[in-house]
C-alpha cells in the first residue's frame, strides 16, 4: 500500500482519536472553571482578575510563560515552515535563544516597576514614565493590533487538528472558543495558568514519544537529514523560490539572522507575554526563569525536526499546516493521535486565553480609564476587561473566517513587525527617559508605515524584504528595518527638539523603581494601584 | 543612563558579568560560522546540532551571570 493510501484510509477513522480529544478538552474545561477557586482572591479587581494578584512563583511562572510563549505557533506552524521551505524555519531556535539573555537584562526592571507602581499594561508604565495618554494610547492600540492575529493563529492551530480528524466547518472552532470565552471570563489569568500545567505536559509527552519513535521507524537522524537535503531543492516556497537545507545565499543568512533578532527583541514586547512576567512575584522569579525557560526551547526545535520527518515518511500534503498532523496520523495509534491532537489543541488555548486577558487589560487601562471613563474604580476596570475579553475573541474568529490561513506562521510575523515598533517606548525607557515622547510616536509611526508597507508590497507572502537602495543591498526581516526607521527618526527628532528648547522630562517613575531595595521585603507587597 | 547602571557596587557585584550574556547573540547572528553540514555529530549536520547545543550552553550562562550577579536579598 502507498503512503498515500495509508493516510487515506486513517484519515476515515477517528473515532477513538475523538474520544481521547473531547474527553482531554472536558477535563481542560472544568479546571478552567475550578481556576476561579485557586488562592482565592476577590477577582472584582483587576490586579487579581489579569494578573492573579501578581503571586505566582517559579514553577507556575515557568508552565505559564512555557505555555504562554510556544504556542500553536510552535506545532503547526514551525515545522510546516521546515518541511516547506527548509532551513529557513529553524530560525526558531537562535530566536528563543537570544531571547532569554535578554529577557533576563530587560524584564526583571520591568517588572520592579510596574509592581512599584501598580502597573497592570506595558502602556501602563509608557504613560507614567512619559507623562502621555497618547503615547500610552499609541502602545496600547499597537499591542491590540497585534495581538489579534496571535489569537487568530491559535485557532488555526485548533482549526488544523480539528480537520486532521476529519471535522470539518466552523462550529466545532465556535464552541471551542465559546468555552474558552466563558471560563477566561469566569477565572481570569488563573484558568490558563492551571491549564498550562496540564497542556505543557501533554506536549512534553506527546513531542518526546514522537523524536524517539519515529526517527526510531525511519532509520536513524542521518535517514532523515539526507531524505530532506535531497528532497528541499525540488519544493516551492509561497515566494516561488525553492526551499533549502542550508541558509547558502547571502540574502538568506541575513534574513535568516535578522528574523531571529527582530523576533527575539519582539516577543516579550506582547501584551500576552508582559501580563506572564507581572503576574510572578518577584524580578528573581523572572531572572529564575530566564534560565529554566530555554528547556521549551530545546523542545521547538525537536518539533522543527518534525518538518523533515514528516519529508522524510513521504508526507505529501499541498498545505504545509497539514505535515506534523499526518506524520501523527500515520505513526501513532488512534488513542495516541486523540492525545496529541488534543495536546495542540489545548495549547492553542493557553495563550488565545493570555492574550484575551492582555488585550483586555490594555483596552480597560489605557482606553476606557484613560479617555471614557476617567473616574472608574477597580470593580468598573474589571467589568470591562472581562467583557473586552469576549469581544477580542471574537474578531478573532472573524479575522480567521475572513483572511487565508496558508503559512499561518506569517500572520505572526506581521504582528510581530508592529509591535517591534514599541521597543523605543518600552524597553529604551526602561533605561533611559532621554527620549522626548513626540519623537517617540514620530518613530513609532514612521516604522508602522515603513513596515506595513514592505509587507504589503509582497502580498504578505514573505516577512523577508530585499533592500537595493542608494548602494545598500541588504535582506532583512521587515520589523528590523522598520525599527532601524523608527529608531533614526526617534533619536533626530529628540535631538532636533531639545535643540529648540522643548526639553520633555516629565516622568511619574523614579530610580529607585527600577531595582529591588536592600529592604524591601522578598514577599509580595500589595501594589498601590496608582489612579 | 539611570543611576543603577553606573552603580556597581550596589548589590557588592561587577557589572563585567553582563558582557557574558553577548556571546550567544555573537554565536547565533553570525550566521556564515554556522552554515556547513561538517562535522557532523551523530549523522545530524554541523548547522542543526550547532543551534540546539547553543540552548544548553545559553542556559548555563544565563545561570552562572544570575549566580553572579543576584541582589544579596535573594541568596539563601
Amino acid at each position: 500500500m502507498t503512503v498515500a493510501a495509508v493516510f487515506k484510509e486513517q484519515h476515515s477513522t477517528h473515532a477513538v482519536a475523538i474520544v481521547v480529544f473531547v474527553v482531554l478538552f472536558l477535563l481542560v474545561t472544568v479546571l478552567g472553571f475550578v481556576a476561579a477557586r485557586w488562592r482565592r482572591a476577590d477577582l472584582a479587581g483587576l490586579n487579581e482578575w489579569g494578573l492573579a494578584g501578581r503571586r505566582f512563583g517559579s514553577v507556575v511562572t515557568w508552565f505559564l510563560l512555557g505555555g504562554d510563549l510556544y504556542t500553536a505557533y510552535t506545532f503547526i506552524a514551525v515545522p510546516a515552515l521546515v518541511f516547506g521551505a527548509g532551513a529557513v524555519g529553524f530560525f526558531a531556535l537562535p530566536y528563543t535563544v537570544i531571547l532569554y539573555p535578554f529577557v533576563f537584562l530587560v524584564m526583571p526592571r520591568l517588572w520592579q516597576v510596574c509592581h512599584r507602581r501598580g502597573y497592570v499594561t506595558p502602556a501602563d508604565f509608557v504613560r507614567g514614565r512619559y507623562r502621555s495618554r497618547s503615547l500610552a494610547l499609541v502602545v496600547a492600540l499597537t499591542g491590540l493590533l497585534a495581538t489579534m492575529p496571535y489569537i487568530a493563529l491559535q485557532l488555526v492551530g485548533i482549526q488544523v487538528v480539528l480537520n486532521a480528524m476529519g471535522i470539518n466547518g466552523d462550529w466545532p472552532l465556535v464552541i471551542a472558543f465559546a468555552i474558552l470565552a466563558a471560563y477566561t471570563y469566569q477565572s481570569g489569568l488563573r484558568a490558563p495558568a492551571l491549564i498550562a500545567l496540564v497542556k505543557d505536559t501533554l506536549i512534553y509527552v506527546t513531542i518526546l514519544v514522537a523524536v524517539i519513535y519515529i526517527p526510531w521507524k525511519l532509520g536513524g537522524f542521518g535517514n532523515i537529514f539526507d531524505a530532506a537535503a535531497k528532497a528541499l531543492p525540488g519544493k516551492k516556497t509561497p515566494t516561488g523560490a525553492p526551499g533549502a537545507f542550508l541558509p547558502g545565499k547571502e540574502a538568506a543568512k541575513q534574513a535568516y539572522a535578522t528574523l531571529a533578532l527582530g523576533s527575539a527583541l519582539a516577543l516579550f514586547l506582547y501584551p500576552h507575554a508582559i501580563t506572564g512576567v507581572l503576574s510572578s512575584k518577584s524580578a528573581d522569579v523572572i531572572r529564575r526563569n530566564s534560565v529554566l525557560l530555554p528547556a521549551y526551547t530545546f523542545l521547538l526545535g525537536l518539533i522543527a525536526l518534525l518538518g523533515y520527518m514528516a519529508i522524510a515518511a513521504g508526507v505529501s500534503t499541498k498545505n504545509p499546516n497539514f505535515a506534523v498532523p499526518d506524520l501523527f496520523i500515520h505513526y501513532f495509534p488512534s488513542w495516541f493521535e486523540g492525545f496529541a491532537f488534543a495536546a495542540i489543541a489545548i495549547g492553542a488555548l493557553v495563550p488565545a486565553a493570555v492574550m484575551s486577558i492582555a488585550a483586555a487589560n490594555l483596552f480597560s487601562r489605557n482606553v476606557w480609564k484613560d479617555y471614557v471613563r476617567p473616574h472608574a474604580d477597580d470593580r468598573e476596570e474589571a467589568r470591562v476587561a472581562r467583557i473586552a475579553s469576549l469581544v477580542v475573541k471574537v474578531g478573532a474568529l472573524l479575522f480567521v473566517i475572513v483572511l487565508p490561513t496558508k503559512y499561518a506562521i506569517d500572520l505572526q510575523l506581521l504582528g510581530g513587525v508592529w509591535i517591534l515598533q514599541t521597543l523605543p517606548a518600552i524597553i529604551v525607557g526602561l533605561f533611559t527617559r532621554w527620549f522626548h515622547r513626540l519623537a517617540l510616536i514620530a518613530g513609532w509611526a514612521a516604522g508602522m508605515a515603513l513596515g506595513t508597507w514592505m509587507a504589503a508590497d509582497q502580498d504578505l507572502k514573505s516577512s523577508v524584504y530585499a533592500l537595493n537602495w542608494a548602494g545598500i543591498h541588504f535582506t532583512a526581516y521587515e520589523a528590523v528595518f522598520a525599527l532601524a526607521l523608527n529608531l533614526i527618526v526617534t533619536v533626530v527628532l529628540t535631538a532636533l527638539l531639545r535643540a529648540v528648547g522643548l526639553r520633555d522630562a516629565a516622568d511619574d517613575t523614579r530610580a529607585d523603581d527600577y531595582y529591588e531595595l536592600r529592604h524591601e521585603p522578598a514577599r509580595h507587597r500589595e501594589p498601590e494601584l496608582a489612579h | 543612563m539611570c543611576r543603577s547602571m553606573r552603580d556597581p557596587g550596589r548589590h557588592g557585584h561587577s557589572r563585567i558579568w553582563y558582557v557574558l550574556l553577548a556571546a550567544p547573540f555573537v554565536a547565533l547572528l553570525w550566521v556564515p560560522f554556522y552554515t556547513r553540514t561538517s562535522p557532523k555529530l551523530f549523522d545530524i549536520p554541523f548547522f542543526y546540532w550547532y543551534q540546539f547545543a547553543w540552548v544548553p550552553a545559553t542556559a548555563l550562562i544565563v545561570w552562572l551571570v544570575y549566580l553572579a550577579t543576584r541582589p544579596p536579598e535573594t541568596r539563601p
